[in-house]
């Protein structure tokens, strides 16, 4: 079986601070995996050079592509790898604003990347938007409506939802459920694992919440100052942690 | 017949890094064969590692050195996505907890190992339903989240989980604690169905009338304690 | 002889001005920055278009300007007697004798001929600008040919209106490449674009310019099952009687009375010279 995506030595340093350091992994068709780590553990740059929204300093970043099989993103032209992040990739901002355009309405929004692929059918275009609300539990009847006048959790789930309409087949997340109240957490989690089953995603979750990786990610990745100190199934790491960082944190937060 | 569970030479340590470094040897050469349609007993006294080796066949704790087949995969060495395959498919676990996403209702808690292979939602739904039932779970909690269940209650809907797939090795933690005599009975049932179509059990059970009914044979765990063994 | 250069701009300034226009002309659509002076205008006023126009007048050059179709509006008067004063050329407002035409937000009715000039009055040249402030961003998205946005505006507009309501500056997309503001002249003009004329666009605070060669293909964006449609105000104009040229609606009275009109000026006396009558015509109804 070819991974969906293959990371090799991937670094990225900030002068002499270092961002992230020699990371490698495969992720196969279909896998969850979560990247825990403190703040300024590397994270979040890790997710950042992985979709290309920085640019590291050394690795590669292996994508299977549809067309041409694996790929190295980074060597790839800037309009493939627009297009890829448009199609193929999907990524969600912790922030909903950052990931959602505020001035035009939730249909607009889901609709974009269909437009951006050539869809030129309004009806089409709508349709799938219904669809996608529908699918992210948001009335049919706000399509028309702005971002800024749903709550924090609608506007994470429109953002989902404007991601996942081109049928991604990977999806990376930034602290998705960060800031949002526990309930409106819960049932943003319980539609991230239907959608991530009934649509045979894979994606790859940044965040501090180890309870959240836990009911989400098959896989774990734990950081600290850059380097990756342990790895493995997630309820392994978490219940039977190797590496003493790892104690640290699980040690550290409530029961989980 | 060949076995569906084999242990061999397994060793297990827990290395406290924020305590000194401490190193615990809490388990050393343990073996256990267990054939389809057997159901093996762990006893042994409280701590003597009866959850620990249960864990450890389930990936969920990591062996320091030795192998534990199961089917045709060593869990001890596997990758990540091979136990995840193993979990989906083959390998089945009644914990005495039960962990899942807040607000899901129970029938869809139920239903999920199906849907993870691939069955239709309404096969799916309707195994969970037949199970629920079985298990004397009122019609009127399935739309619920068992968050909010009493103790025996989540239990049951455990056991109906873990049941819902015809898994051809099962791991069962106490699964008749908490419940009382019409469903433990019903659990019983179950684990003697499974038994019958052939799956490979191992389970704990403090209740001994219950580990009489449905156990083949019991093995000590205290065999495998560095310490404890006489 | 006037004390400025001939219209206005040092030679070196046109050099420049004229190396933006051809670059713009070789790659239609493809907005050129240019180093935009100071007029003696303020921005909005039309400056770049002035710039525009100083660049390519020659002194056997005969110039028409208008403004919103009319030749008789402050902005078009100024400008026209600017370039008399520093370039001594001739003007004139009929169409058909101009050599370049100086235009803000119309086409003129009359069909453009090969050897004429249509410079345009451009206030924001970005198409994208509305839906995605960052110029870095935009530049990119039209290097890359990544238009879906544009769509997204569309969409809104139907979505909030049931139909495309965007009725100027309607975006086009030019030589099936660069997506173009067209400058916010109607949208009825848009099919006009695909001319004999030489198309240039001038916008002086933004500092860009861009430009269609003769006959460039000119597609107005819009949906399979939401068609552009190049729409006028139902009437016949009131003082010609003309069925197809664009009107201006004119409150005549404290009453609410109104009439339309032909929003070119020069098409407009022309039918009525040619004895075109309409029904507001007191004048002349008999």
């Amino acid at each position: 079986m070819t991974p969906l995506l293959q990371v090799k030595g991937l670094t990225k340093t900030y002068g002499r601070h270092i961002g992230c350091r020699d990371v490698s992994f495969d992720l196969f068709p279909g896998e969850v995996m979560g990247i825990v780590g403190e703040s300024g553990s590397g994270k979040s740059t890790l997710l950042n050079s992985m979709a290309g929204h920085v640019v590291p300093d050394a690795g590669q970043v292996i994508f299977d592509t549809r067309d041409a099989g694996p790929r190295d993103t980074r060597a790839m032209s800037e309009p493939e790898r627009r297009m890829l992040s448009r199609t193929d990739w999907a990524f969600v901002h912790q922030h909903a604003r950052d990931g959602l355009r505020m001035g035009v309405s939730a249909g607009g929004n889901v609709g974009e990347r269909l437009m951006a692929v050539g869809a030129r059918n309004y009806g089409a275009i709508r349709a799938s938007a219904i669809d996608w609300l529908d699918r992210v539990e948001i009335r049919a009847d706000r399509i028309d409506d702005r971002p800024t006048t749903f709550s924090g959790g609608m506007q994470q789930r429109l953002q989902i939802a404007r991601n996942l309409v081109t049928g991604p087949r990977l999806v990376f997340m930034d602290e998705p459920t960060g800031g949002l109240d526990v309930s409106v957490q819960a049932r943003l989690l319980d539609l991230l694992r239907g959608l991530v089953r009934d649509m045979g995603l894979s994606a790859i979750i940044v965040t501090h919440d180890l309870a959240v990786v836990r009911l989400l990610a098959d896989r774990l990745m734990v950081m600290k100052g850059g380097d990756v100190v342990e790895t493995g199934l997630t309820d392994q790491v978490l219940d039977d942690p190797q590496h003493g960082y790892t104690q640290l944190l699980v040690s550290s937060v409530l029961q989980v | 017949m060949d076995a569906m569970i084999e242990i061999s030479d397994l060793t297990k340590t827990f290395t406290l890094h924020n305590q000194g470094g401490a190193v615990i040897e809490v388990m050393r050469d343990a073996a256990l064969s267990v054939a389809p349609g057997e159901c093996v007993g762990l006893v042994g006294a409280s701590g003597a590692g009866k959850s620990t080796l249960m864990r450890m066949i389930y990936g969920n704790y990591l062996a320091a050195s030795g192998r534990i087949i199961v089917g045709d995969v060593d869990v001890a060495t596997a990758a990540p996505r091979e136990i995840l395959a193993l979990r989906r498919e083959t390998l089945g676990y009644v914990s005495q907890f039960l962990r899942v996403v807040p607000r899901v209702p129970t029938l869809d808690v139920v239903a999920e190992p199906l849907l993870a292979l691939g069955v239709p939602e309404a096969t799916a739904q309707a195994r969970a339903a037949d199970l629920l039932a079985q298990l004397n779970i009122p019609r009127t909690l399935w739309r619920l989240s068992p968050t909010t269940f009493s103790g025996g209650e989540q239990q049951r809907v455990n056991i109906a989980r873990g049941f819902a797939h015809d898994y051809p090795a099962l791991l069962l933690d106490e699964p008749t604690a908490s419940l009382d005599a019409r469903n433990r009975a019903v659990v019983l049932d179950l684990i003697l169905a499974a038994k019958a179509r052939g799956a490979a059990i191992v389970g704990i059970f403090h209740d001994t009338e219950a580990r009489d009914q449905v156990c083949d044979r019991t093995i000590d765990v205290a065999r495998f304690t560095p310490g404890m063994a006489a | 002889m006037s004390d400025y250069n001939f219209a206005y701009l040092d030679e070196q300034t046109k050099r420049m001005i004229r190396r933006a226009i051809l670059k713009g002309l070789a790659i239609p659509g493809y907005q050129v920055p240019f180093a935009s002076r100071e007029m003696p205008m303020p921005y909005g006023w039309g400056t770049g278009g002035v710039q525009v126009s100083a660049a390519v007048l020659c002194p056997e050059d005969t110039l028409k300007v208008i403004d919103q179709g009319a030749d008789d509006t402050t902005n078009a008067v100024s400008i026209r007697r600017f370039f008399e004063r520093t370039a001594q050329i001739a003007v004139t407002t009929a169409t058909a004798d101009a050599t370049v035409i100086q235009t803000r937000h119309r086409i003129p009715e009359e069909p453009l001929r090969d050897g004429q000039i249509l410079v345009y009055q451009v206030p924001i040249p970005e198409p994208l600008r509305f839906l995605e402030p960052r110029e870095s961003e935009t530049r990119k998205m039209h290097a890359l040919e990544e238009y879906g946005l544009m769509h997204v505006k569309l969409y809104e507009d139907i979505s909030r209106h049931g139909h495309i309501a965007t009725a100027y500056a309607y975006p086009v997309k030019v030589a099936d490449r660069y997506v173009m503001d067209p400058s916010p002249i109607p949208k009825f003009d848009n099919p006009k674009m695909e001319m004999a004329a030489i198309q240039l666009f001038g916008a002086g605070r933004e500092q860009r310019i861009y430009a269609l060669p003769p006959f460039t293909r000119v597609v107005s964006l819009d949906f399979e099952d939401h068609p552009f449609v190049a729409s006028k105000a139902d009437h016949p104009c009131g003082l010609c009687g003309a069925q197809d040229s664009y009107l201006d609606e004119v409150i005549v009275d404290d009453a609410g009375g109104r009439m339309f009109v032909c929003s070119d000026t020069d098409y407009c006396a022309g039918r009525q010279v040619d004895g075109h009558r309409g029904s507001d015509n007191k004048e002349y109804a008999a």
